[in-house]
């Protein structure tokens, strides 16, 4: 798979965890394409941290308005039945319990669901954004990401870079395969048939733990 | 009572060092207008408290470029890299807030609260040197109150009272900065007469609003 194919493919699989009604909140970059994956006929309600609900797609060119952008600054559309608001409400929202679902990346996660995905010290200072609350707020959170940095392991034994939020994390969902995030460990729900379990293990630095029914990774 | 004033009359009641809010996110909802004439008047040594740093050319990444911003509280910097580039080189204060943190912190200090206590932060940097408060076996932060000398705002539709509507996604933390600053500015697109707007649109009441610049229908 080149990169794109597979981080389609990563968005495809997190689109299979949503269901009907679900508030959801996707993250800049990868998390993004979840939402070209929503089943027809479902109904999702995505939320934008800068305050609304009801994201639709970018609209025709032309059509653009300044006013109406995602997260990330770009022109975007409002479906019907959605709503503006301010931020005090929309962290409401969020801290509050009322997101389903967060999708986001991460620079570093680990077996105990820790997420590390706002800085590197002395290189890149972003600053964290919505993200500290999405994590800590979120009923469900899902990491989308490329199993590893070029070959170097992401999923890890304890994070090293700054903490997000500290044992948040859900679910981690690679072009490998989909782990959960338990009380004993990372445990390997699904595995890509491309993929043998020792590669899975090669690539992953936290110790794996290989669910008993171990199911093939189905987009 | 006249609130409504030029732009030269809005900017001259800010000060070199004085402590300024400005609502957007990304750009979306700063008030363009006043962002440029403040850049144009060069004022110095501002403490900025922005959701962001926007973009190099964009809405108050513009005052970041031009150097006028000696500490900024903002949660994301990522999109003007000048903001890196100062911070790196210790030319301005960095202060990164998680966001929902920065909306409380503001609400608070225009709603007259001590502080917010929030789970946001818990086991990170972030909590380093605050108060932890732990409530019914929850660990939380204690975030205290954000105040400003000056909140520059914007909204789409205000009337000679100050009573706002917003558009779209503009509200984010418009709304919030109107009720914590000594003194509030709004950049209205437009600017109706009192009646004109009704009562059962308006999100931020002309109470919070001490002055009105006219920036015309965008």
């Amino acid at each position: 798979m080149d990169k794109n194919e597979l981080k389609a493919f990563i968005a495809k699989r997190v689109a299979k965890e949503l269901k009907d009604g679900d508030v959801v909140n996707l993250g800049i970059g990868l998390p993004t394409m979840v939402a070209n994956y929503i089943p027809e006929g479902m109904n999702i309600f995505l939320q934008s941290e800068n305050g609304f609900i009801g994201l639709g797609p970018a609209p025709e060119p032309g059509k653009e308005d300044m006013r109406i952008v995602n997260a990330g600054g770009q022109p975007v559309t409002i479906l019907p039945g959605g709503a503006f608001f301010d931020s005090a409400t929309s962290f409401t929202i969020i801290r509050g319990g009322h997101v389903d679902i967060t999708v986001l990346g991460a620079l570093q996660v680990d077996e105990k669901g820790n997420l590390a995905n706002w800085m590197i010290p002395g290189k890149m200072v972003p600053g964290m954004g919505g993200a500290m609350d999405l994590v800590t707020g979120a009923k469900k959170v899902i990491i989308a990401m490329e199993h590893t940095a070029k070959g170097a392991p992401k999923i890890l034994k304890e994070c090293t870079l700054p903490l997000t939020a500290a044992h948040q994390v859900d679910m981690i969902i690679t072009e490998m395969g989909v782990m959960e995030v338990t009380e004993k460990g990372i445990v390997l729900k699904e595995i890509n048939p491309e993929f043998s379990i020792e590669d899975v293990k090669n690539s992953t630095e936290a110790e794996l733990i290989i669910a008993e029914d171990l199911k093939e990774m189905e987009i | 009572m006249n609130k409504l004033v030029s732009i030269d009359e809005a900017v001259d009641m800010i000060k070199d060092g004085m402590t300024i809010m400005v609502g957007g996110f990304l750009g979306c909802g700063n008030p363009h207008k006043i962002i440029d004439k403040l850049v144009e008047k060069n004022v110095k040594d501002l403490t900025l408290i922005c959701n962001d740093s926007s973009f190099p050319d964009y809405g108050v990444g513009k005052l970041v470029v031009n150097h006028q911003i000696k500490k900024l509280i903002a949660s994301h910097v990522g999109t003007n890299p000048e903001t890196g580039r100062q911070m790196n080189a210790g030319e301005m204060e960095v202060v990164l807030v998680p966001q929902g943190t920065l909306a409380e912190q503001v609400r608070a200090g225009g709603a007259g609260l001590g502080g917010i206590l929030t789970p946001t932060g818990v086991g990170t940097v972030i909590e380093e040197g605050k108060e932890k408060i732990t409530v019914d076996g929850v660990e939380y932060l204690l975030e205290k109150p954000l105040k400003a000398d000056v909140a520059l705002i914007a909204g789409q539709k205000v009337d000679k009272f100050g009573n706002i509507v917003y558009f779209g996604a503009t509200r984010n933390f418009n709304t919030i900065m109107a009720t914590a600053a000594d003194i509030v500015i709004v950049e209205a697109d437009e600017v109706v007469e009192v009646g004109d707007l009704d009562p059962n649109d308006v999100v931020t009441s002309g109470i919070f609003v001490d002055y009105i610049v006219d920036g015309g229908a965008n």
